[in-house]
């Protein structure tokens, strides 16, 4: 039994690891002070992805992440640890997209493959928090979905078994491909960097990323197949202008406002009743709980 | 037409707490709107369910009765949900942000090109002008949440397209019921209009209960508790404390050598490198090799009958005070504050 696997996954601000410079005096967010990185749910989907790998000789694992042309990293570091190819799509003209018109563009994508029997993803990304795109996608290609996953074991030739975990306890599921599933960050971590691996797909690039690189290194590329990551734009995809972007996007952001972490000097407290029914308002009223 | 409406979640024949409170929400909102409050329950034995759902205000309850249709799975259930809705155009559509709301929402939204925000904190209803195109709209939702691992809070609208779609997460809001005699009407959908024997291509084999890994890393809002809450009983009030708040409870290297917490949620050197948005350190002294694994921590409190703590120096807020009198206050006064 051999799968065609799709994994989606995205670059993301590292938004967990929020330091003390991470926010500007203004109270905006400091962008630099963020590093770009793997979605950590993706990295459980991939590893789920992996596995079933692993188990199912023949099985492909294709990744694919819409983003900058930086994102192309997350490709590089999927086929360090077992992926077999990738896919970096990205446009200007999907700038601005929220998670309808995400997962209209990746599945105009999607459409471009050749035939895939699941995909799999992380149940949401850390700098939105949705976990939206991954069902709205099944939903764009009619496919079934299930969400919350923490291990997906394949049973027979069309069917996978779900384990996933929500608020209760957990279930067990099965069902017909192809299918969407979607991992949760309580699914095993993913495999480290494979050191062969790293040293095979080191230089492997997407086009716009070439661009900088000496002659002998373009020799390299052209002769070699598995260093050139698969690049597309909106043209490559077919994809209707008007459903993406800000058009294709129903939900606007009306307005923003800036938690503000005011530390540096510390405030003290004693124990009296209206002192910490005052500290919890503040902290509810600050967003910092709540 | 253009109602708002609410799906409830329903488990053993009891509608759910977030339902419940999306209900008494959305009543305010649909009375603010000047529309008609209209649920939707799918599941199976649901005769007399009504009872449940009209005290908070329910003018239409939309009843799916189908042994298949229990316990969910999300095929059936969007299936109902797209057709109903696209058949009465709720201006409004409202669901907990649970493993049953944000698995259902977002399929609902695409298959309608609706727009959905998750997990939100707040719901208003205001004007919106539109500079570029010169429009105004008036009654929009404001759908408020919080956004980029909790640094910013956004104010997210649908302009144009309906239903305005959103999920907020239990205890957000408050339950309270409008009136125990509120009657509405009762709309039972012929379950075969909506569903075909394809959307149940996903069966549940089983369902237990099952605790979940310890997980101190990812967890925005810790609660660490040192040698200074005295036992492992002591602990107890700290998990409910997270529970509150919604944190994962960590422990100081004395506390696990003690026996009061398992080594997976020690906090520093030889334990975890914790950096969360806000570290609650209660009865901590605070070691250096503790210190080292939370210090980045964007914001830290720190509760401690001893004013000269060391971990006092770099705390953000300082309690002096004995834990087993602050947390308990902490714990009421958030509940009393928070709705």
């Amino acid at each position: 039994m051999s799968l065609n696997i799709l994994v989606l996954a995205k670059q993301v601000p590292d938004t967990r690891n929020v330091g003390k410079d991470a926010m500007t005096p203004e109270g905006t967010v400091n962008r630099a002070a963020l590093p770009a990185i793997y979605n950590p749910e993706d990295l459980n989907a991939l590893e789920q992805a992996l596995r079933l790998k692993d188990k199912n000789p023949g099985t492909t694992v294709t990744v694919l992440t819409m983003g900058p042309f930086r994102a192309a990293e997350i490709i590089r570091e999927s086929l360090y640890r077992g992926a077999d190819r990738g896919y970096v799509l990205s446009d200007r003209a999907f700038a601005g997209s929220d998670t309808l018109a995400t997962s209209y563009a990746l599945s105009r994508a999607i459409q471009k493959m050749d035939k895939i029997d699941l995909i799999i993803c992380g149940r949401q990304a850390i700098d939105g928090d949705t976990a939206q795109v991954g069902p709205q996608v099944g939903e764009k290609l009619g496919m079934n979905q299930i969400t919350y996953a923490e291990d997906i074991q394949l049973v027979s030739e069309n069917i996978v078994r779900v384990k996933r975990r929500i608020e209760k306890g957990v279930e067990i599921l099965e069902g017909l491909l192809p299918m969407v599933v979607t991992v949760n960050g309580s699914a095993p971590e993913c495999r480290p960097r494979n050191a062969r691996l790293l040293m095979k797909y080191k230089y492997a690039r997407i086009p716009n990323e070439l661009q900088a690189a000496d002659e002998d290194y373009t020799k390299l590329y052209s002769s070699r197949e598995f260093l050139q990551i698969g690049e597309w734009n909106v043209n490559d995809i077919v994809a209707e202008p008007i459903e993406l972007g800000l058009s294709g996007s129903p939900t606007k952001v009306k307005r923003i406002e800036s938690v503000v972490f005011q530390a540096k000097e510390s405030k003290t407290f004693t124990d009296s009743d209206t002192e910490i029914e005052g500290l919890i308002q503040e902290l509810i009223s600050n967003h910092t709980i709540g | 037409m253009n109602n708002l409406f609410v799906y409830c979640e329903i488990e053993d024949g009891i509608i759910g707490d977030v339902s419940l409170e999306l209900l008494t929400k959305g009543r305010s909102l649909a009375t603010e709107l000047n529309c008609q409050l209209e649920a939707v329950v799918i599941g199976s034995n649901l005769a007399g369910i009504e009872t449940q759902v009209f005290p908070y205000g329910v003018d239409v309850l939309h009843i799916a009765d189908d042994k298949r249709l229990d316990p969910y799975t999300t095929l059936p259930h969007a299936a109902i949900l797209i057709k109903l809705f696209a058949a009465e155009k709720p201006q409004i559509a409202l669901m907990g942000a649970t493993s049953v709301g944000r698995d259902l929402g977002p399929r609902v939204s695409s298959a309608l090109h609706s727009g959905l925000t998750a997990d939100c904190t707040a719901l208003e209803i205001g004007p919106h002008e539109d500079k570029k195109q010169g429009k105004i709209y008036e009654n929009l939702l404001y759908q408020i949440r919080p956004a980029f691992g909790g640094n910013i809070v956004a104010w997210i609208i649908n302009p144009d397209c309906r239903p305005q779609m959103a999920t907020v997460r239990e205890g957000v809001m408050k339950k309270e019921i409008l009136d125990p005699n509120y009657k509405g009407v009762v709309n039972n959908l012929n379950v075969a209009d909506y569903v075909s024997d394809t959307d149940f291509a996903v069966c549940i084999i089983e369902r237990h209960m099952e605790k979940s890994k310890i997980n101190i890393k990812s967890s925005p809002i810790l609660v660490s508790g040192g040698y200074g809450m005295g036992s492992k009983e002591g602990f107890d009030m700290l998990f409910e404390l997270a529970a509150t708040i919604g944190a994962e409870v960590g422990a100081s290297r004395a506390a696990v050598d003690a026996g009061f917490a398992e080594h997976g949620r020690q906090v520093g050197q030889t334990g975890t490198t914790v950096r969360p948005k806000l570290y609650i350190a209660c009865g901590i002294s605070g070691q250096i090799q503790h210190i080292a694994g939370m210090q980045e921590s964007a914001m830290i409190i720190s509760i401690n009958n001893d004013p000269d703590a060391p971990i006092n120096t770099i705390a953000d807020y300082v309690i002096n005070g004995d834990v087993a009198t602050v947390i308990p206050k902490m714990i009421k006064y958030y509940k009393k504050n928070s709705k």
